[in-house]
């Protein structure tokens, strides 16, 4: 099983620290016949602008791209729920030779008409770049007749990685950013960027700030609503979380509107205490803020501080492999998981850019492995050979560790549980817990041998 | 409500798709690969096709389900993506090492107007593909037909690229199994193992989709048809094809290619599609049917006789694929159940005729069509309600939203386990069927009923 052999081009994508000089390649397209576990484009836009609940999404294309993405992010919503539903022009051969614009132009008035959206998303698909739809004019026209934003996102499957899918989605967001009153908004207001309201998180991260005295303006995009959005320009800080998919939208709305951001994570004890410290240091002239901060990382910590030291115990020494899609992800499960005693011994994402991965040699032990863009011969090799007993990634990622006997913690959009803030520490440490020890290694036969 | 998006009045939509009954070719095309022994199935398009369809796969299968892509970039769709293959051809063999690459097509490569043999033909000429060693492919793209038919185009492609005459018949029934589960064809290969049948599957998912806990991964399992087993359907006496839509095509094929007789059945879903089903293999292999056999149709029959009274008149709502519908709604009125909503996501021709003419003698007006959506499944279910519904698992909304009892069958089931370990297919699973009708209907019965009545026996 180890001593698969690894591509050449392959080498410089992985690297075991301590060996050699680090000069890790990513941030390129994957190999043809590669079995990466990456998606596209459209699937990069889809998962940034798919929470926000009161927007029609049309996806333009045939009907795969719509059926594989409905509903299957569990990015949960208060209110509105008409980003569950399935739209697509289903577009047929017919379409494929004589343009699909007309269809488009049809759907999009019917579905404005039946359903009143507060602004309409149309995702073009790989098929849109090669016919040749004009798909800015037909969401000009419906945004003039329907008199709602209609707004292309350019999120042609081969265009690039799932990475320019966020900077399609950035894209189209920032045209509806600015277009609403920012009356009433405060001094001291912000927005929470990159948080995507995964099991509630969103809910949970906005108590947090909105107990520190601030206001929220808008969430992008979880639980997201279009009049927020349209009005977030109104806020002075934005902070964002998850490194590759809205940063493009702050960096927009730094040039356009002056406004700063930082970027933070709210993932384990340590990265959530500074997400919030951080945040309140920005309001500096309010030292109410700083106070506030001080007392709800205190009173939370010493809420969950029990339990965890005793996950804690019963963790101490595991070796964990992280996979994940950004490697921001990743930074902060390396902290959360050592908060736990657990040491990674893996670490690799889907997306990772050079600044990234120099971050991730920095903070991890001699011998890890750290890799760019895996497949999965490769991730088996490296849990095996590096005793992992846990493997943290994605809907792909979890059989594959299931067969090899190792436990499986989702941190992708399918998790059920909120792993983000205190309450989410807690939850990680369950979740690691019930699965590295769970009993059902006893019988598997890896677990028989050693 | 969930789905309270959706209105009771139907209004035409002919543009438009509103939740999807159904998904595109290349899915089926990469299940169907899977059921060829030591085969990486192979998408020629971007990067997100085959992610989507391992994803969706992985989740109905919790399995890990291996493919490769040809990571199509913005160059590839303007000067072709023969480069892109010849390199994915090169570095699978290279790394992955499987005995054969099943490649299909997508929307995008089919557009830009790739010509797979000719890039096949050129990977040969610069000894791109080792001694021993395959390739084949299907025609997929994502704008024509459905997942449905991704899954025939790819089992007629084994077919057209393997199988071979060697000058006399030999006494062997091929069997294509249609579009069904791992389970379904473990159970179809039991049937014929009883009738002591000397046969060949394809495709065959049968330990490779439900293969058991080893402690270690393996990139191919145990399962699969083998090549050499392909090749020899050309020189089988036989093919019993089951499923029209599904293996219609690949059992038309060998029969223009290499003269095997066909005989195109339903799925075996329920007692008279059971019954045909081990007919033919009794006809076509001359043997016959054991009293194993004979003991589990009684059984099944029993069943029926038994709960008779909970099945009569109850009206069904169903959504899914062609033949499993066909099967499923002769199976149902013959248990005296009244399926009046049927709605199926692929287009085909027959298929609202079939329907009609199965429930024709039923008291009430059946709705029928091909090329329907959910919603308009949902708006059926809204306007005439039913007892049951049965579907995939975006019927759980419908379920939901309307408080009706629902029993998943079909593709994808996303939030369930089971239907990778038992069949749903011949007289077993047809009992199995009936188990799950009779669950759903009872336990609604126990939930509904008042205190005085709510029954202890039933």
């Amino acid at each position: 099983m180890t001593n698969i052999p690894i591509l050449k081009e392959r080498k410089k994508q992985i690297y075991h620290k301590g060996e050699g000089v680090f000069d890790l390649t990513c941030d390129t397209k994957s190999l043809a016949g590669s079995i990466s576990q990456r998606a596209c484009v459209f699937c990069g836009s889809r998962v940034v602008l798919y929470p926000i609940a009161d927007a029609l999404h049309l996806i333009h294309g045939p009907i795969g791209c719509a059926s594989y993405t409905w509903d299957i992010r569990g990015a949960l919503s208060s209110g509105p729920e008409l980003h569950r539903m399935s739209f697509s022009t289903d577009l047929r051969e017919r379409d494929i030779i004589f343009g699909g614009e007309k269809k488009l132009y049809a759907s999009l008035v019917q579905l404005i008409d039946t359903y009143r959206p507060n602004a309409a998303f149309v995702y073009c698909t790989c098929i849109i770049g090669i016919i040749g739809d004009d798909v800015d004019s037909v969401c000009k026209r419906a945004t003039e007749e329907k008199g709602i934003p209609v707004l292309p996102v350019h999120s042609e499957g081969f265009k690039g990685t799932k990475k320019d899918g966020y900077k399609a989605a950035c894209e189209s967001l920032s045209m509806l950013v600015g277009t609403g009153s920012v009356e009433n908004i405060g001094r001291y207001a912000i927005n929470i960027m990159g948080e995507f309201n995964i099991a509630g998180e969103a809910w949970t991260i906005k108590e947090y700030y909105e107990n520190m005295g601030l206001e929220v303006v808008a969430v992008f995009t979880g639980d997201g609503r279009v009049e927020n959005i349209k009005r977030s320009h109104g806020a002075s800080l934005n902070v964002v979380q998850c490194s590759g998919s809205i940063l493009r939208l702050a960096q927009i709305m730094e040039e356009k509107y002056g406004i700063p951001y930082i970027r933070v994570s709210y993932f384990g004890i340590e990265d959530m205490s500074k997400a919030l410290y951080d945040v309140a240091a920005h309001f500096k002239d309010n030292p109410g803020i700083m106070k506030k901060t001080k007392e709800i990382v205190r009173n939370e910590i010493d809420a969950i501080y029990p339990d965890l030291l005793r996950y804690k115990k019963a963790l101490s020494g595991k070796k964990a492999a992280i996979y994940v899609g950004g490697a921001f992800k990743a930074f902060s499960m390396i902290k959360a998981l050592r908060s736990l005693g657990i040491d990674v011994v893996l670490a690799g994402s889907q997306t990772g850019n050079k600044d990234d991965y120099e971050v991730l040699r920095d903070m991890c032990d001699e011998g890890t492995v750290i890799l760019d863009d895996a497949n999965p011969l490769e991730l088996s090799k490296y849990c095996i050979e590096k005793g992992a007993d846990l493997f943290v990634g994605g809907v792909k990622e979890r059989p594959i560790a299931y067969k090899l006997g190792i436990g499986f913690c989702d941190h992708n959009h399918e998790r059920k549980i909120s792993l983000a803030g205190y309450s989410g520490m807690i939850n990680l440490a369950k979740e690691v817990y019930s699965s590295v020890l769970s009993p059902v290694w006893k019988f598997a036969p890896q677990r028989m041998i050693s | 409500m969930l789905l309270r998006h959706t209105s009771k009045e139907i209004a035409e939509r002919k543009s438009l798709t509103v939740n999807p009954a159904k998904t595109c070719q290349p899915i089926g095309a990469m299940y169907a690969s899977l059921g060829i022994h030591g085969c990486l199935p192979h998408s020629h398009g971007s990067q997100g096709c085959y992610a989507y369809h391992r994803s969706t796969l992985t989740r109905h299968y919790k399995e890990p389900v291996m493919a490769a892509t040809s990571s199509f970039t913005e160059g590839a769709s303007v000067f072709g993506g023969q480069a892109n293959l010849l390199q994915a051809i090169d570095n699978i063999f290279t790394i992955y090492d499987p005995e054969i690459i099943a490649v299909h097509t997508t929307c995008l490569s089919e557009t830009i107007g790739d010509d797979v043999p000719q890039i096949f033909g050129k990977a040969e000429t610069d000894g791109k593909i080792p001694e021993g060693k395959y390739v084949f492919h299907a025609n997929t793209p994502s704008y024509v037909g459905t997942h449905v038919t991704g899954f025939a185009n790819m089992t007629k492609a084994m077919v057209d690229y393997f199988a071979k005459q060697n000058g006399h018949k030999e006494n062997r029934i091929n069997i294509i199994p249609g579009w069904v589960e791992p389970s379904d064809m473990k159970e179809i290969k039991r049937i014929a193992g009883e009738l002591g049948i000397n046969f060949i599957m394809f495709p065959d998912t049968d330990n490779v989709l439900n293969s058991p806990q080893t402690g270690k991964f393996e990139m191919y399992p145990k399962g699969g048809v083998t090549i050499d087993e392909l090749i020899s359907t050309g020189s089988s006496s036989g093919t019993v094809a089951l499923g029209g839509l599904a293996s219609g095509p690949a059992a038309r094929a060998l029969d223009s290619k290499c003269k095997v007789p066909c005989k195109i059945l339903d799925l075996p879903i329920g007692i008279k599609a059971t019954d045909r089903f081990v007919d033919a293999l009794r006809k076509m292999a001359g043997v016959n049917v054991p009293e194993s056999i004979n003991i589990e149709r009684g059984q099944l029959i029993d069943i029926v006789t038994d709960m008779q009274a909970y099945f009569y008149h109850k009206k069904v709502a169903l959504v899914g694929d062609p033949d499993q519908l066909v099967a499923l709604t002769e199976f149902l009125v013959s248990i005296d159940m009244m399926p009046i909503h049927i709605v199926t996501g692929t287009k085909d021709k027959k298929f609202e005729k079939k329907i009609l003419s199965l429930t024709e003698e039923m008291p009430y007006d059946v709705n029928v069509k091909s090329g329907g959506d959910m919603y308009l499944f949902h708006q059926w279910v809204k306007n005439e309600p039913v007892d049951l519904l049965i579907g995939n698992t975006y019927v759980k909304y419908i379920a939901r939203d309307e408080d009706i009892p629902f029993i998943r069958y079909g593709f994808p089931i996303l939030d369930r386990i089971g239907h990778s370990y038992f069949p749903m297919v011949c007289y077993r699973g047809g009992m199995r069927f009936l188990e799950k009708i009779l669950d759903a209907l009872m336990n609604r019965i126990d939930r509904d009923s008042s205190e005085i009545e709510f029954d202890l026996v039933m």
